[in-house]
C-alpha cells in the first residue's frame, strides 16, 4: 500500500509499504477513507519529537472501512464505517475504566522510554514516534486498529467524512480544553492560536456557555475564519498589545478563562516588556512557551489556564509566581477522546455543529508531502488538509 | 600483571595501552593488508585485503574510544567483541587449501593472548565502575548475588493475580527470557531459559513457601547451574485500585560478571527485564493480551511488515 513516510526533518515521502496484518486478537485493519494532517503532525515534521524512525508511518486523524477483524472484536463487523481515536487505549485498566483513555497504562508497548522523558509513561499513539508505542499511523491506504473494541465508533451514512473526520482529535481536544476551564454563565474565554484545534476550542467554549471568545494570532486569515466562522472576537499580535486589548475587551477583569491552542512552537509576539526580553532565551529551547506564558500572565486571579497545545520536554521562564499567587487552576492533558466521541457525535447530528468548517484544503494521499509543506509554511490561506487515498 | 597494589591506575593504564595496540594494529591493517595476511598465513586476496582493511578500521575506531574513555568499561568490551570476529575469521581460514597453518595457528596464539588481555582488563573495569555506581561488588563467590525488587497494581481481584503466578505453567507467557516451566508435582518445576548468545540453561526450582493467596517463594534445588530464588507477595490496593504485585528475585548470573556484561550488551539486563515482564504480565490479566507495535523498541521502524509474524517475534510475544 501507499503510506506517508517520515524520512528526518521537514522529509516526508511517499513510500510503498506492506499492508498492515493482524498481531493482536483485538485488531482491525481499516480501509482508509480521510485522513488529516494535524498540527501536531508538525512538530514531527520539524523534527521536535525524538524516537522517531526513518520509515515512520505518520497519521493519526484518520477514519474508514473496517476490512479485517481478529477474533477478539465482537462489536463490530467488516464493513463498518467508523473514525478511529487517535489515542490507543486497552478498556480494562484503572485509567481506561476512569475515563482517562489517554494514560491507558497497556497499550504503550514502549513505556520505558517515555518513562525516562516523563517520569511514567502515557498511552499509545498512531504514527507519533517510538516513545509513544511505535505503532504505524493512519496517512495511509490501511491502518491497523489495536483493541478495535474500544476505540473506533461507527458513524452514521447520513453524515459525511467530513463531518465526522475530526472527532478522532481535533474537535474533542478543542472541546476538552474548553470544557476543563469549567466555563460559568459569563465567561470570557480567551484562545491563543486560530489553527482547527484554536477553532474547535472557540466553538465549544461557546457550546459550554461562555458569553464571549477572544482569539488571539497573527495570521489575518485565519482571524478571519475565527470571527466569522466560529463567532470569535480578534486580536492580532502583530498589530496590537495584546494585554492592552484584553483588557479593553473584559472590562479592566481579564479574561475567566485562557487556552493555549499554539504548544510547543509558539513564536514570539512582538509586543512590550518583559516577553520581549526573554523571547531571545526562548529561541535556545526545543519547547517555545510564548503563548502560554502569556496565556498565565493575562488570566484573571483565579481563573484557568487550559492548555491543548502540545509540550514535548522542559521549558523555563514558567511564571510559577503567578499561578501560585493569583491562584490559577493549570489544566492539561492528551486528550481523552474515546470519552467524547458519542457525546460530540450527537451533537452534529443534532446540528449543533459542522465540523467541516475547518477544512481549505482537500488533496489526494499522494500529495501529503506538500501539504505538510503548505500547511507548515501556511500556504494559501491553509487551515486544515483532508486527504484522500 | 602489576595491577595488584594499584587497581585503579594499573586498569587504566591497561586500557591505554590496549588502546593504543589496537590503533597500531590498525594501521597496519589499513595501510598494509597484503603483507600483514601472508606474515599471518593467509593469502592476499582482494576479498581477504578488503577483509582487513574493514577489520582496521573497526580496530582504529575502537582504540580512539578507549584512548578517548581510558575509564569506560564499553570499549573495552568492544574490544573482546573484536577478538571474536578476529578468531573466527583465522579459525574458518584454517579449513581452506590455499593457506599456511602454521603461520595461522601462530595468529590465532597471539589474538588468543591479547582477547585474554582485553577480557581480564574488561571484567577489572566494568568492576570498578559498577563499585563507582554503588553497586554491590560482585568480585567474590557469594556477593555475586544479584537482587532485583519491583512493584506493579493489576486491576484485577488477588485470587486471580495469585491463581496465575501460582500456575508456575504461565510465567513463559510473559517472562521474555523462559521458553518453559514445567510442573513436575506439587512443589517442585523445571525451568528453561534463554541465556545470551542463543544458548539455553535448564534447572529445577521447588516451592519453598506459600500462602495463598498472599505469597510465594520459590528456590533453585541443589545442583542447579544458575543458583536463583525469588518471592512474590501480592496485597489488595487501597481504594479497589486492584492487586498490589511485589516481587524479589535473587540470582547468581551465569559466569559472574562477565556473564552479567555480556548480559548486558544483549540487553538482557535483569533489571529491565523484570520490569517489562510484569508490564507483559499486567496486559496479560487486564487486556488478556500483549499489545504489539509495528515498531517495538527502535529497531524497526513503526510501519507493517510483509510477514506479521516478523513483528510479532521481535516484540517476543511469538509462542
Amino acid at each position: 500500500m501507499r503510506a506517508t513516510c517520515w524520512y528526518g526533518t521537514q522529509n516526508v515521502q511517499m513510500r510503498d509499504v506492506p499492508d498492515p496484518g493482524i498481531l493482536n486478537p483485538r485488531d482491525a485493519i481499516v480501509r482508509v477513507t480521510s485522513t488529516a494532517i494535524c498540527g501536531s503532525d508538525l512538530h514531527l515534521y520539524n523534527g521536535l519529537i525524538p524516537t522517531m524512525k526513518r520509515g515512520d508511518v505518520l497519521g493519526h486523524e484518520f477514519m474508514g472501512e473496517v476490512v479485517e477483524l481478529g477474533d477478539g472484536v465482537k462489536n463490530l463487523a467488516v464493513g463498518d464505517r467508523v473514525v478511529v481515536p487517535f489515542p490507543i487505549a486497552c478498556g480494562h485498566c484503572l485509567q481506561c475504566e476512569r475515563e482517562m483513555y489517554s494514560l491507558c497504562e497497556n497499550s504503550n508497548p514502549n513505556a520505558w522510554m517515555a518513562e525516562k522523558l516523563w517520569g511514567y509513561s502515557p498511552c499509545g499513539i498512531f504514527g507519533y514516534s517510538h516513545m509513544l508505542g511505535g505503532f504505524a499511523g493512519g496517512q495511509a491506504e490501511y491502518a491497523r486498529v489495536p483493541f478495535a473494541d474500544v476505540g473506533p465508533i461507527k458513524v452514521p451514512d447520513g453524515l459525511s467524512d467530513e463531518q465526522v473526520l475530526f472527532l478522532s482529535d481535533i474537535f474533542p481536544t478543542g472541546y476538552m480544553a474548553a470544557e476543563n476551564c469549567g466555563i460559568q454563565p459569563g465567561d470570557i474565554v480567551a484562545v491563543w492560536g486560530c489553527g482547527p484545534v484554536g477553532l474547535f476550542a472557540i466553538k465549544s467554549a461557546y457550546l459550554l456557555g461562555a458569553e464571549k471568545v477572544i482569539a488571539i494570532d497573527r495570521f489575518p486569515y485565519r482571524l478571519r475564519m475565527a470571527h466569522e466562522r466560529a463567532g470569535a472576537e480578534t486580536i492580532n499580535y502583530e498589530q496590537a498589545d495584546v494585554h492592552e486589548a484584553l483588557l479593553e475587551m473584559t472590562g479592566g477583569r481579564g479574561p475567566d478563562h485562557c487556552i493555549d491552542a499554539v504548544g510547543m512552537e509558539g513564536h514570539a509576539p512582538g509586543i512590550v516588556g518583559a516577553y520581549d526580553r526573554v523571547k531571545q532565551a526562548m529561541m535556545l529551547e526545543t519547547d517555545r512557551p510564548v503563548a502560554l506564558r502569556q496565556a498565565i500572565m493575562e488570566c484573571r486571579s483565579g481563573g484557568t489556564v487550559s492548555v491543548a497545545g502540545v509540550y514535548g520536554g522542559f521549558i523555563d521562564k514558567f511564571p510559577m509566581g503567578a499561578i501560585v499567587n493569583r491562584s490559577l487552576t493549570l489544566k492539561s492533558g492528551q486528550t481523552h477522546v474515546h470519552r467524547y466521541m458519542r457525546p460530540l457525535l450527537g451533537r452534529i447530528e443534532r446540528g449543533e455543529i459542522d465540523p467541516s468548517f475547518v477544512v481549505t484544503h482537500r488533496m489526494r494521499l499522494h500529495e501529503a508531502p506538500a501539504a505538510y509543506d503548505m500547511f507548515l509554511n501556511k500556504e494559501d490561506e491553509c487551515v486544515k488538509v483532508i486527504l484522500k487515498p | 600483571m602489576h595491577t595488584h597494589r594499584n587497581p585503579e591506575r594499573g586498569d587504566s593504564s591497561l586500557a591505554v595501552a590496549l588502546g593504543w595496540f589496537s590503533i597500531g594494529l590498525g594501521a597496519a591493517e589499513l595501510l598494509a593488508p597484503g603483507q600483514l595476511a601472508r606474515m599471518i598465513g593467509l593469502r592476499d586476496d582482494p576479498r581477504v585485503i578488503a577483509l582487513l582493511r574493514a577489520f582496521g578500521a573497526r580496530e582504529i575506531g575502537t582504540g580512539t574510544a578507549i584512548l578517548s574513555n581510558p575509564d569506560q568499561a564499553a570499549w573495552l568490551w568492544a574490544r573482546v567483541g573484536g577478538d571474536a570476529l578476529d578468531l573466527s575469521m583465522l579459525a574458518s581460514a584454517m579449513n581452506r587449501q590455499d593457506t599456511d597453518n602454521a603461520r595461522l595457528g601462530a595468529a590465532i596464539a597471539a589474538v588468543l593472548g591479547v582477547t585474554a588481555l582485553d577480557l581480564q582488563c574488561a571484567a577489572q573495569m566494568t568492576g570498578r565502575q559498577d563499585r563507582a555506581r554503588g553497586r554491590p561488588r560482585r568480585g567474590a563467590r557469594r556477593s555475586q548475588d544479584v537482587r532485583i525488587e519491583r512493584a506493579i497494581t493489576i486491576n484485577r481481584s488477588i485470587e486471580e493475580v495469585y491463581g496465575f503466578w501460582r500456575n508456575l505453567e504461565n510465567l513463559p507467557r510473559f517472562m521474555r527470557h523462559l521458553e518453559s516451566v514445567q510442573v513436575l508435582d506439587a512443589k517442585r518445576s523445571r525451568w528453561r531459559a534463554k541465556a545470551p548468545a542463543g544458548m539455553t540453561v535448564e534447572w529445577e526450582a521447588e516451592i519453598v513457601a506459600e500462602r495463598e493467596p498472599e505469597w510465594i517463594s520459590w528456590r533453585s534445588l541443589e545442583g542447579s547451574r544458575i543458583r536463583n530464588s525469588g518471592s512474590v507477595r501480592f496485597a489488595r490496593a487501597p481504594g479497589a485500585r486492584g492487586t498490589e504485585v511485589h516481587v524479589q528475585l535473587l540470582y547468581s548470573p551465569p559466569a559472574g560478571t562477565i556473564g552479567r556484561s555480556i548480559a548486558w550488551l544483549f540487553g538482557e539486563e535483569p533489571d529491565w527485564q523484570i520490569r517489562d515482564d510484569l508490564r507483559r504480565f499486567k496486559q496479560l490479566l487486564e487486556v488478556g493480551e500483549v499489545a504489539v507495535s509495528e515498531g517495538p523498541g527502535l529497531r524497526r521502524p513503526a510501519q507493517p511488515a510483509a510477514n506479521p509474524e516478523e513483528i510479532r517475534t521481535l516484540a517476543g510475544v511469538n509462542r
